[in-house]
């Protein structure tokens, strides 16, 4: 059909950041979906333990001290996790670089720890229900751990590797808008998977 | 540097082309490459909704010719056609396609033709998730139908309950691969929905405020959003399920502290929105259709909005009343039957919005209108039989009978694939540029309708005689024969139907009328463009200063003008107002899509067999997502 030119856009921003882009909207979108598949996992939890008495019948309290050095890992990575975000909009490459290492060789860590917490969990996935909702929901949350660790690693390699730091800006505030997911989507099942079932009596 | 001189980089703007260079121009920068390589590489939203709505139909034919051998069964009593054994699997791969391959599909792949083009923008959000949706979705169809064709297809049901899915009473791999066709098209529908929602909120033109945005793109927006919040229960209780069936976890086995029950929480707590998710979008294509062919604006705009996000929130306190014969609490009942009764008051709102628009306007009773009609007789009464089974005395008396299987195909065929055949009549020209035949269209529309109430309708009354579903066969004695007779007769009927469909698609491919870029005098701004649309959609991004563009503006559309030629690039807008806010890059073709996909099957697949391919398999995708998020270089990625 016949058009009229009402207006000019080429003076428009060529780069945005935040909810400005389709990127991190689109990671907004990811975070419910999997922080829906969480919530049902929680409440997959609790509905068995609620309607099965003998919910964690013959395994004693799990210990807490691993989960707890990994929970204080993760609360504390907040921190030069903020920096980043904050340095990616004043798009700082050198800061950024450099904490960009920084949260990768916390990623490790976490990972690490997480690793040998599974070690010390004192029932199998296949002893009983019980048993197999701490594993499940503790390698769902291994698997975004290792994903964000996985995309960490590769945005830092971009960053040293690929001199067009304005798209990388945003990929980086982006990639720690999902690590905060991360960390808070645990912070619940640091309470639900470990502390919970002490309060039944075990 | 600064932006604008990076911005310089993307290369010439479009501001005093001629109109043929500029259309010649955007072809080139946003066209799909000829041959094999481009066709497995395309990134372009109409090239992936087409190939996702032939697909879906297929699957719908596939099962369609499921349900005709299952009705040659029961049309006699006592009839041997089939074994138990082969009906249980025709009936369980009839409602798993029909479902999770032909009706979820093919809604979200209108959505993929048809959000970007009435949103005025040039290509979805995530073009390249886009691809990848679609050969996932595709690779699990196809892994269920080889499976089923190894004889290995699952015989427990649509909804596969426990424990009857657990390994004692199912050890072949049907359920496995059950189980896994559900990862596969769930996450095929998760990407879209994302893509959906982030299109409909960042990339609509110019002036489209959140109250002028077309019905049919709010109902996709809100289905959208049901997807992102009801399809985790179905992965993660398919997930479950596999998990107990292969490395042996105990949720649904009672013995070791499971509960089969959690099975039909969480299924239906994704099962339940399920039936809104295939309905919403169907209201959406009710909604343009009756506007277009009443020659007027929709009645009740808003309230029709409303309507849609009311029944999206209340969809998902429903799920418990597919469960009232497995001894709830009383108050749990009591409470599931009152939102299942208030769930038909924003249904019958929309009814009376389009009955009202009708009424106000001119209609013109093409194919397209013809099928809306029988939508809302055949949907008013699935509706009301729905309104019966919420009580949960009556839910009592006629569950799992022919009865509920009467109820759900008024509901699915009526309320979902009438407006869908419908909106075929009605966007194939736009799909490829010829129109469908009227005539044929009329013929069509006569034999579905009487089909359909001739297979559906003696249903009710077999349920209320007691012929409970799933069986294979009834004695004589029992006196359903003639009913169950006239039911296979009308399902030939409508099958014949759908084979005049293909027909008229075929032969007006072939031979139909060229169709012009707005056949019906519709005001939406996918008819602004010519019929089949430029790869580019629009050579100049629409403004859009009215709910009904086309209509207001009958002399000349408004547009802007400014943006590169030689790159691809799109107009992002604020969420709420559509101010212009950036001029971003839209990525190019691919292979990584295609490659992360395959990947991703073979690791589904290898998972039923062994389970350290989840590990592997993850390791292998990883690797293809690295290289399909590395920029290459190009200035849709570094610029």
């Amino acid at each position: 059909m016949k058009t009229r030119v009402v207006g000019d856009l080429s003076g428009l921003d060529k780069h945005g950041s935040g909810a400005r882009l389709v990127t991190w909207w689109g990671t907004i979108g990811f975070m419910s979906l999997e922080g829906m598949g969480f919530v049902l996992g929680a409440g997959s939890f609790l509905y068995l333990g609620w309607h099965t008495p003998t919910w964690a019948a013959g395994a004693p309290p799990q210990e807490v001290i691993w989960p707890t050095v990994f929970t204080a890992i993760l609360v504390l990575s907040l921190i030069p996790n903020y920096a980043i975000m904050k340095r990616a909009q004043a798009q700082d490459n050198g800061t950024v670089r450099a904490l960009l290492v920084l949260m990768s060789v916390i990623g490790v860590l976490a990972v690490g720890v997480r690793g040998y917490e599974f070690t010390q969990l004192n029932i199998g996935w296949y002893t009983n229900a019980y048993g197999s909702l701490l594993w499940v929901l503790l390698g769902l949350h291994t698997t975004h751990l290792l994903t964000d660790l996985a995309d960490t690693i590769v945005l830092t390699a971009l960053f040293f590797t690929r001199h067009c730091p304005t798209r990388r800006f945003s990929d980086a505030d982006e990639n720690a808008m999902y690590w905060n997911f991360v960390v808070i989507a645990w912070l619940p099942f640091y309470v639900l998977l470990y502390w919970v079932p002490r309060l039944g009596g075990g | 540097m600064s932006f604008s001189d990076i911005a310089g980089n993307r290369g010439e703007r479009d501001h005093d082309l001629p109109e043929h260079e500029l259309r010649e121009r955007l072809t080139r920068t946003w066209a799909t490459k000829a041959g094999i390589w481009g066709a497995l590489t395309t990134v372009d939203h109409k090239v992936i909704g087409r190939r996702y709505i032939i697909t879906a139909f297929v699957f719908l034919f596939l099962a369609g010719v499921l349900a005709i051998i299952m009705r040659a069964q029961l049309a006699r009593p006592d009839n041997r056609l089939l074994t138990p054994e082969l009906y249980n699997q025709l009936f369980t791969m009839h409602g798993t396609t029909m479902m999770f391959l032909f009706a979820v599909p093919v809604m979200e792949a209108f959505a993929v033709y048809l959000v970007p083009l009435m949103v005025g923008t040039r290509n979805i959000a995530f073009p390249r998730l886009n691809a990848f949706s679609y050969y996932v979705y595709l690779l699990g169809g196809i892994m269920i139908w080889v499976a089923f064709a190894l004889n290995l297809a699952p015989d427990v049901g649509w909804f596969a309950y426990a424990p009857l899915t657990e390994t004692t009473y199912s050890p072949s791999k049907g359920v496995d691969f059950w189980a896994q066709m559900i990862t596969f098209t769930e996450v095929a529908a998760l990407a879209v929905s994302a893509e959906i929602i982030v299109t409909v909120f960042k990339q609509r033109a110019p002036g489209m405020t959140l109250d002028r945005i077309p019905l049919f793109v709010w109902a996709q927006l809100v289905t959208a959003f049901m997807v992102i919040f009801a399809m985790p229960a179905v992965m993660v209780s398919s997930s479950m399920l596999i998990m107990d069936r292969l490395i042996g976890t105990h949720f649904f086995t009672p013995e070791q502290g499971g509960d089969a029950l959690l099975w039909q929480h969480l299924f239906w707590f994704f099962g339940h929105p399920e039936v809104y998710i295939i309905f919403m979008p169907a209201t959406g294509m009710v909604s343009e259709i009756v506007t277009t062919f009443s020659r007027r604006p929709a009645f009740g705009y808003m309230l029709l909005v409303l309507a849609l996000l009311s029944i999206g929130f209340l969809s998902f306190g429903l799920w418990v009343h597919h469960m009232f014969v497995t001894g709830l609490p009383q108050l749990g009942a009591s409470f599931f039957t009152a939102s299942s009764m208030l769930i038909a008051v924003p249904n019958g709102i929309q009814i009376f919005c389009w009955i009202a628009t009708l009424w106000g306007g001119k209609p013109e009773f093409k194919t397209p209108l013809l099928y809306i009609i029988g939508f809302v007789i055949v949907f008013v009464v699935g509706g009301l039989t729905g309104v019966m089974v919420a009580s949960v005395p009556l839910d009592t008396q006629v569950h799992d009978s022919y009865f509920v299987v009467a109820h759900f195909h008024y509901v699915l065929i009526g309320g979902a694939v009438f407006p869908l055949l419908g909106a075929t009549y009605y966007w194939f020209p736009k799909f490829s540029g010829r129109m469908l035949s009227e005539r044929l269209g009329q013929w069509q529309f006569a034999l579905t309708f009487i089909g359909f109430n001739l297979t559906f309708f003696p249903m009710h009354i077999l349920g209320l005689a007691g012929m409970p579903r799933r069986i294979y066969t009834y004695p004589g004695a029992s006196g359903w024969g003639g009913l169950n007779m006239l039911a296979s007769i009308g399902a030939l009927l409508l099958f014949a139907g759908f084979a005049l469909l293909l027909w008229n698609i075929i032969s007006s491919l072939r031979h139909g009328r060229p169709a012009p870029d707005n056949p019906w005098d519709a005001p939406t701004l996918e008819w602004a463009t010519s019929s089949p649309p430029p790869p580019h959609n629009f050579d100049r991004i629409p403004v859009v200063e009215s709910r009904y563009p086309l209509w207001a503006a009958r002399d000349a559309l408004p547009v802007v003008s400014g943006l590169a030629v030689d790159t691809r690039e799109l107009v992002l807008s604020t969420v709420t107002e559509a101010h212009p806010d950036v001029l971003d890059t839209s990525p190019l073709d691919t292979i990584w899509p295609l490659l992360a996909a395959i990947a991703t099957g073979i690791g589904f697949v290898a998972s039923i067999f062994t389970p350290w391919a989840v590990l592997w398999g993850a390791a292998l995708v990883g690797i293809f997502l690295i290289g399909w998020f590395w920029p290459k270089g190009t200035p849709e990625d570094e610029i």
